[in-house]
Formats: structure tokens, C-alpha cells, sequence
């Protein structure tokens, strides 16, 4: 594998961040530390979210379905298998209903797949718990592990990393060729050879399967898991709107976004817990009306224009 | 002598409007075959059939013998037939060597990486854009994009090449640089069905001729005949030939 200098140069970087980053629990183990794991698991939500919804423009609602099903894969084996055994099989399980959902929606338009993945979430939770109220008589799953928020917020730093890793991976292979390809013309793409189809359900699987990763890494922190938590179509909203606020055009764009809105939004929660959803329909109308490329969407554009007015040469656009 | 693809009794109908309607027409190894007709008579429609952008609504499409009608169009690019677009179709936010290598990766000719990037080199050498491999496309005039599309074609070394009125828009310079890199591509042996207007390039170029008229064929064969029949000549009438 040959590595050009600025990739070298990001990746130094990036290891020192990471570096930084994991030294976090020694400093605080209280109020900073749960902060920090919230923010990990919103930039691994994210970012993997980001891998499949990036290039391929479809806004998916699934990720609490493909989150719970991590979690949950966790807490009904949790006595019985050894746990970084069930955080695979949680990203396994998570990209086989996301190759299902795929196959099933990925013909279609982009606005039946987002309305698709909100009722499949919805579906797969009442599922759950309907399949829970036959076989047991509990609503929810006791998940005790020896795991603390440290080792959680370790695990979820090491996921972030290999979703970079992975989304780096894939942008220099041949589905992140021809994921490029389809994000220009479509057509074009088929008539070049791509099936388009598989290209976005393999995305699509991918993504689906970190999103996996994450629920089940963060079922030790719940200790009781129930359906409506685990499920929430909460963690679909905000993964949408931290992502389109940082930008979805760079893998790392999210991140612009999860930064603010993870500390605002648990202030928010810690002060007013009712007024969640306000802060997030305004946060959704200011991404759609002030920011539709996200922050650094819009930080790319006035980049371009200043480089624009700097060169006199080359006005000759062809329509 | 043989056949590498055979269109047989194509049809295709857009709700009440038969596009394409029972044609039937072969093409041989090696040939040029010009595809002509005046506008609206289903040329480009032909086209997507054997491509795969649209499915026939009856008849059938066989390259090499084997049936391509009715797969998808990546099954059929991968199958050897690769295309220009009548309205020029390039990936805008690509360099001009990115979007040649666009056609080598996946279709016939499945090469990556280095391998890829040097046949893009030559094939943007061939089309005259030796040196502008880095330039984006958007930033290209008309008949660059053009020439980029024909490169990205040619970049799956494709069995049959569909050409769907790549000569028009050329001011007369252009035109017969244009011509003479297709005749390039017939000596080279290359399969090729070319729609077109300009009527110099089918006299020029082409080794036969297939004629539409309102979705149906009307004349095929030798090129001065078909063009001197009195039904062809009647279909045009009132067409402008710009040639
Ligand atoms: N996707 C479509 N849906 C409905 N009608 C179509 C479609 N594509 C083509 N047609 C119609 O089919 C007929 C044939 O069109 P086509 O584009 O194949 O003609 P053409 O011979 O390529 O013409 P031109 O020389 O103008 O390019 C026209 O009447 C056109 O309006
Ligand atoms: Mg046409």
C-alpha cells in the first residue's frame, strides 16, 4: 500500500488526537467523562452513518433499529458468550437487516427509503417487544458486565477510529470509485458497468453494521434494557442532524457538528429535559434553511469563492 | 458472415407512442454500421435498447449469440457494449482522467489502479486531450467533454461501441478531426454503430446503413443506395441535412 505525504501527514495527526483523546478518562471520571462518552458514541454514530448517507445523498431514519438490535444482541447473551464475540455478532445481525432493508427500498427514490427506515424502525421495536411480552415475563434484559464508563468510552474511541479507517479504506477501493461515480451521474454509472444497487446495499451494510457495533458496546451502560430505550427513534433524529449540520461531503465533517450539539443538547436535557424536541425542530429548520451543506459545506464554498476571485483565468463554463 | 450483435423484431412502446417498432438489423464484426433517420424517428431509442437504459417492450437483442435484452445495463456494459449519450454526460466533479478510468474499472475490460490510469493516459492522447488528464471537466469546452465521453467508452475496450450523434455540435474543423478519429477507431477494427446528422460522416465512415422512420426501419445496406432511395429521400424531405 503506498501513502502520499498529506495522507501520512493526516494520519500522524490522527494518531496523536486519538492519542490525546484516549488519555481523557485520567483527567475526570465524573460529569466530563459521560460527556465524552456521549460525544464518542455520537461521532461513531455519525461518521458511520455519514459512510452510507455521504455519497449516496439517502437520508436513513434506521439507525435506532440497527443500534437496538446491537444492544440487544448484548443483553440476551451476555450471560452466555463472551462479549466482544456479541459486538460483532451485534454489527452482523445489525448489517443483515440493513442488506434486507437495502435490497428492499434501495431501488427506490429517496424520500420512500427515509419514510421506509422510520416505520422499519418503529417495526423492529414493536417487534422486539411484542416477541418479549410472549417468551418472558419481564419488559426488559439485565446486562452486568464488569465494564465501567471508562472501558465503554475506550471501546467506542476505538470503534471511531476504525470507522475512519474503514470510510478511508473504502474511498480508495473500488466501491468508493464507483460510489463517486454514481454521486455524479447515475446512469452514467450503470452504463460504465456498476451495479448500483449492490454498491449502495454494501455501503449500506457496512454503515448498518458499525451502527451495530455501537448499541452493543453501549449496552453495558443501561444496565436494564428495555425496547423504548434501546429503540429509540431518538438516537435516528439526532445522528441526522449532528451529521447534516457538520457536513456529510468529508467523512470527518460530522464531527463539526457532534462536537456543539452533543454539549448543547445535554444541557439541554440536564436543565430543560422537556424542551428536547423545540431544540431539535429548530436545529433541523436552521440546518435546511442556513446550512444545507453543513458547516463545512459552507466553509468549502467560501473557500472555492475566495480562491475564484483570486484567479483571473479560466471563465469558459460550458452549460 | 457472421454476426456479433443481432437485433431481432425490437419494439418499444412508451404508452400509446411505439417508439421502435419491429426492427431488425445485424451487425458484423469489424463494421461501422450507421443508424440514420430524421428526428423522433427512434434512433436513440434503438440505442438504449441495445444498451440497457431501456428494456425492449418485444423482440430481442444478442450479442455473440447471447441474449442481452432485457438485463440491466451494468450486465450488458459488462457484456462488451459501451456509449456516448446524445446530450453529453460526464462526471463533473472528476478530473478528466478520473472519468476515463471510470470506464475501464468495471465493465469489460476490469482493470484498477495503475494499470487503469495508463490506459486512460493513452486513450486522452488518442481523443487529442494529451496533457489535460488533471484539468476538471466541468471547465471543458463542448467538444472536450466529447472527446471525454468517447474515451471513457473506449476505456472498456468495448465489443460494440454505440456512438449517438457524437459529430453534432462540431463547428467544421472540429468536424473532420472528429471524423478522422472515428475512422481511426474503424481501421483498429473496432464494432461500431453510429447514429447521426451529419450526413458527410455516414458517406464517409460508414460500410452500411440501417434508415428509421417513425420507429420503423425503411431502407438498410449499401450507403449511396440507401441514401438515393426514393422512400428515404421522401423522410427527409423537409429535414435539413446538414452535412
Ligand atoms: N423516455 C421516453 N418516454 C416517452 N417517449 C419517449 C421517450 N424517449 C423517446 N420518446 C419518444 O420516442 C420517439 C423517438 O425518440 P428518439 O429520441 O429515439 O428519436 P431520435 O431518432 O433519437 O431523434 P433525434 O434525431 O431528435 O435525436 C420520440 O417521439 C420521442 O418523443
Ligand atoms: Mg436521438
Amino acid at each position: 500500500m503506498t501513502l502520499d505525504q498529506s495522507e501520512v501527514r493526516v494520519g500522524l495527526l490522527g494518531a496523536i488526537a486519538v492519542a490525546a483523546l484516549a488519555t481523557l478518562p485520567l483527567f475526570s471520571q465524573g460529569y466530563y467523562l459521560s460527556l465524552g462518552v456521549n460525544l464518542m458514541l455520537y461521532a461513531a454514530l455519525c461518521t458511520a452513518w455519514t459512510l452510507f448517507s455521504g455519497p449516496t445523498h439517502y437520508i436513513s431514519l434506521a439507525t435506532a433499529a440497527f443500534f437496538g438490535l446491537g444492544t440487544y444482541t448484548v443483553g440476551l447473551w451476555v450471560d452466555h458468550v463472551p462479549f466482544f464475540v456479541l459486538v460483532l455478532g451485534g454489527g452482523l445481525v445489525a448489517a443483515v437487516l440493513a442488506g434486507l432493508v437495502g435490497a428492499a427500498t434501495l431501488r427506490l427514490s429517496g424520500v420512500y427509503f427515509v419514510i421506509f427506515t422510520l416505520g422499519l424502525a418503529e417495526l423492529v421495536r414493536q417487534l422486539v417487544s411484542w416477541t418479549q411480552t410472549k417468551v418472558s415475563t419481564r419488559m426488559g434484559l439485565y446486562v452486568f458486565t464488569d465494564f465501567t464508563e471508562v472501558h465503554i468510552y475506550w471501546m467506542l474511541l476505538a470503534l471511531t477510529v476504525a470507522v475512519f479507517v474503514t470510510g478511508w479504506l473504502i474511498g480508495r477501493s473500488k466501491l468508493g470509485f464507483a460510489m463517486k461515480i454514481i454521486g455524479n451521474d447515475e446512469t452514467v454509472a450503470r452504463h460504465v458497468g456498476i451495479d448500483t444497487a449492490r454498491a449502495k446495499i454494501i455501503l449500506f451494510m457496512i454503515s448498518g453494521a458499525f451502527i451495530g457495533i455501537a448499541g452493543a458496546i453501549s449496552a453495558p451502560r443501561y444496565a436494564y434494557i428495555e425496547p423504548p430505550s434501546a429503540f429509540n427513534p431518538m438516537i435516528s433524529f439526532l445522528v441526522v442532524i449532528m451529521a447534516l449540520l457538520g457536513g456529510t461531503k468529508r467523512l470527518w465533517g460530522p464531527l463539526v457538528g457532534v462536537i456543539p450539539f452533543t454539549i448543547l443538547f445535554d444541557q439541554v436535557s440536564a436543565q430543560f429535559p422537556n424542551h428536547t424536541p423545540i431544540v431539535m425542530g429548530l436545529a433541523f429548520l436552521a440546518i435546511v434553511y442556513l446550512l444545507p451543506d453543513g458547516v463545512t459545506g459552507r466553509l468549502e464554498q467560501m473557500r472555492a469563492r475566495m480562491k475564484r476571485s483570486e484567479k483571473t483565468v479560466g471563465g469558459e463554463k460550458v452549460a | 458472415m457472421s454476426a456479433i450483435l443481432s437485433v431481432d423484431r425490437a419494439q418499444k412502446k412508451f404508452g400509446g407512442l411505439v417508439a421502435v417498432n419491429d426492427v431488425s438489423f445485424d451487425v458484423r464484426e469489424g463494421e461501422l454500421l450507421g443508424l440514420i433517420g430524421p428526428n423522433g424517428s427512434g434512433k436513440t431509442t434503438m440505442l438504449n435498447l441495445i444498451s440497457g437504459a431501456l428494456r425492449p417492450s418485444a423482440g430481442e437483442i444478442r450479442l455473440k449469440g447471447e441474449r442481452i435484452s432485457g438485463h440491466a445495463a451494468h450486465h450488458i456494459a459488462r457484456q462488451g457494449v459501451a456509449r456516448t449519450f446524445q446530450l453529453v454526460r460526464i462526471l463533473p466533479s472528476m478530473t478528466a482522467e478520473e472519468n476515463v478510468v471510470a470506464g475501464a474499472v468495471f465493465a469489460r475490460n476490469r482493470l484498477w489502479g495503475k494499470d487503469a490510469h495508463a490506459l486512460a493516459q493513452t486513450l486522452l492522447a488518442r481523443v487529442g486531450l494529451e496533457g489535460r488528464a488533471d484539468m476538471p471537466v466541468a471547465a471543458m469546452t463542448y467538444i472536450d467533454q466529447k472527446r471525454i465521453e468517447l474515451a471513457r467508452a473506449l476505456a472498456s475496450d468495448p465489443r460494440v461501441l454505440l456512438l449517438d450523434e457524437w459529430l453534432a455540435g462540431l463547428n467544421p474543423s472540429e468536424l473532420q478531426i472528429g471524423i478522422a478519429l472515428i475512422d481511426d477507431l474503424r481501421r483498429e477494427g473496432r464494432t461500431i454503430i453510429m447514429v447521426e446528422h451529419v450526413m458527410d460522416a455516414i458517406r464517409t465512415l460508414c460500410d452500411r446503413c440501417v434508415v428509421m422512420n417513425t420507429g420503423t426501419k425503411i431502407a438498410e445496406g449499401d450507403v449511396a443506395e440507401v441514401l438515393s432511395d426514393a422512400e428515404v429521400v421522401r423522410a427527409y424531405l423537409g429535414d435539413d441535412d446538414d452535412a
